[in-house]
């Protein structure tokens, strides 16, 4: 009975709020997904903070800064969203550095050159938009509400990625080459960002029923590979794929092969930065220990004064 | 061109500029996610600051000079930051006192010079003035905290205020550049902010109940170009895609 009105609201396009009944899997799902989400943001900061000491001027260096700050706001949105369906932050936080928690696996791959900041945005924010555009309409509240503020940084974080490589495109031999190889580098990590194939997804069918998604992975895989295959043009690059091809009868660009074998190592933690970036998660979160304790023991004393004057 | 003019803004966007590279080094490394944004909220206002000084020096020095010249491609020797904002990050504490010591001096010399007769000048340190003024209560409130929090953040105030009272004094001995732009009545008398500065600090450190040093030694020598070791450091990492590609758009 109540899973019906649950099925029914839902199939009539009214969101489901933190206080309305739903099923335990839709909650387990919900929360696996988002916070997933949360941690892929500040995880995301990694790669990309690794460039804002060295970024060639400081145009770059504030647009960056701000970039991998907007990052930080997109994981505190998400931990509040996820929040909502009963579970604290704290504990999310500890699922994270423990590695029980994942993130998205595109943030285990280095970043070696500047390019690679424009191609992250470009392609990795790029790729990222896809999913959070459709997830604006998803049939959780407070996931949908925090995805709309979301969406609106990504494509300008998406215009800015491309605007680096644009400079770049348009500059000296080497910053040329530089260019491509960061294309080489990040685009076949960038399609894998959507997942396994639809016939290997465990969890698509119920998600799709609950409208948590409204596209399956390849549907969403297919209308990035369409946007990046012309944008790259653009750029006079290529994209590293001898497969890829405009087929007139699908409407769409035909794609070569993903090499699932490495989406599946990077997955279980054998990506190129697993490591490090763990690593480097739970050495601020260390490091930060005394920190927030101190917050905490001020705000106690202060609470304690502000009493014993009242009394 | 006005040569204790250029050097007068420069040591102004130096000061910002190292300030606000230091306090990037933190981005995604904070010891909160709320804490994390607001350190690079100040470092982006820093390096916004340092830009708008940069642009006005490029156009005194005139000819190629831009913004990106003066930060990316001068060497250590020509930077005229003061000691301070070079010393190393340290823990959240030590950073968190470097930003207070430096914002209340910021927020005296800026409070002065939004009525400078450079229209300039006054303009950026007018709009600047608002966020330092921010800066300072932010990092005031944190030094309250952890001054007052658990005996161990209280141990690490005690160890950073050991650690950067040295660099303080430099704050307010002028250098070349900063005399004769008093004598031109563009900048106000540093030496005349000191008790202003100290008073804050002990105001804050009161309640932060931390002890106030007694005067002791200061280090000096940023603001003529002679550095820490650190300053070279940070210089080879800001400027390594300049120099390894030179004469490239970015
Ligand atoms: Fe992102
Ligand atoms: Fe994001
Ligand atoms: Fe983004």
């Amino acid at each position: 009975m109540l899973e019906q009105q649950f099925q029914s609201k839902i199939d009539n396009e009214i969101k489901i709020e933190p206080k309305d009944w739903m099923p335990e899997a839709y909650r387990k799902t919900l929360l696996r997904q988002i916070s997933q989400h949360a941690h892929s943001e500040v995880v995301g900061m990694l790669p990309e903070g690794n460039w804002i000491t060295r970024a060639p001027s400081l145009k770059r260096k504030a647009v960056l800064l701000a970039k991998v700050q907007d990052e930080a706001g997109h994981g505190l949105y998400l931990y509040s969203a996820a929040e909502t369906l009963g579970f604290s932050r704290d504990q999310m936080i500890h699922d994270l550095l423990t590695g029980k928690a994942k993130y998205s696996s595109i943030f285990n791959y280095p970043t070696l050159s500047w390019s690679d900041i424009g191609a992250i945005g470009w392609l990795v924010d790029g790729a990222a938009i896809m999913n959070q555009v459709m997830l604006c309409r998803t049939s959780y509240g407070p996931y949908a509400r925090a995805m709309v503020r979301i969406c609106k940084e990504e494509s300008f974080h998406q215009r800015q990625g491309f605007e680096i490589l644009l400079t770049l495109s348009q500059g000296t031999e080497a910053q040329k080459a530089m260019c491509q190889d960061s294309i080489n580098r990040w685009w076949w990590p960038s399609l894998m960002m959507f997942g396994p194939k639809d016939s290997e997804s465990t969890h698509s069918d119920q998600s799709t029923k609950w409208k948590i998604k409204r596209k399956s992975n390849d549907q969403l895989r297919q209308e990035f590979v369409d946007m990046i295959a012309e944008q790259v043009k653009i750029l006079g690059m290529t994209l590293p794929d001898p497969d890829l091809k405009w087929n007139e009868s699908r409407g769409h660009y035909d794609f070569g092969e993903i090499n699932w074998e490495e989406f599946w190592n990077v997955v279980k933690g054998n990506g190129p930065c697993n490591k490090q970036r763990l690593e480097a998660r739970n050495k601020a979160h260390e490091e930060g220990r005394w920190v927030r304790e101190a917050a905490i023991a001020y705000a106690q004393k202060k609470a304690e004064r502000t009493k014993n004057q009242a009394a | 061109m006005n040569e204790y003019l250029f050097e007068y803004v420069v040591h102004l966007a130096d000061d910002a500029l190292i300030l606000g590279h230091r306090n990037s080094e933190w981005c995604g490394h904070g010891p909160v996610l709320e804490q994390d944004i607001a350190i690079t909220n100040i470092s982006l206002d820093l390096i916004g600051q340092a830009r708008n000084f940069f642009q006005y020096a490029a156009e005194i020095k005139g000819g190629d000079t831009t913004e990106d010249s003066l930060a990316y491609l001068r060497d250590v020797r020509e930077f005229r930051n003061c000691l301070l904002v070079e010393q190393q990050n340290g823990d959240w504490g030590k950073t968190i006192l470097r930003q207070f010591f430096m914002s209340n001096y910021q927020q005296l010399l800026y409070s002065r010079l939004e009525n400078s007769f450079d229209r300039q000048i006054a303009a950026i340190c007018e709009k600047a003035l608002k966020e330092v003024t921010y800066h300072l209560k932010w990092s005031s409130e944190w030094v309250i905290r952890l001054g007052d929090g658990t005996d161990e953040s209280h141990a690490r105030m005690i160890n950073a205020i050991d650690e950067l009272w040295t660099y303080t004094g430099e704050l307010f001995i002028p250098a070349g550049y900063e005399a004769k732009a008093l004598e031109s009545g563009l900048a106000p008398d540093i030496t005349a902010l000191k008790n202003d500065w100290l008073n804050r600090v002990a105001l804050v450190f009161e309640e932060a109940k931390l002890p106030v040093p007694t005067a002791g030694f200061a280090q000096t020598g940023g603001k003529q170009g002679m550095h820490t070791e650190y300053l070279g450091y940070i210089l080879a990492e800001m400027q390594y895609l300049q120099r390894t590609y030179p004469a490239s758009k970015w």
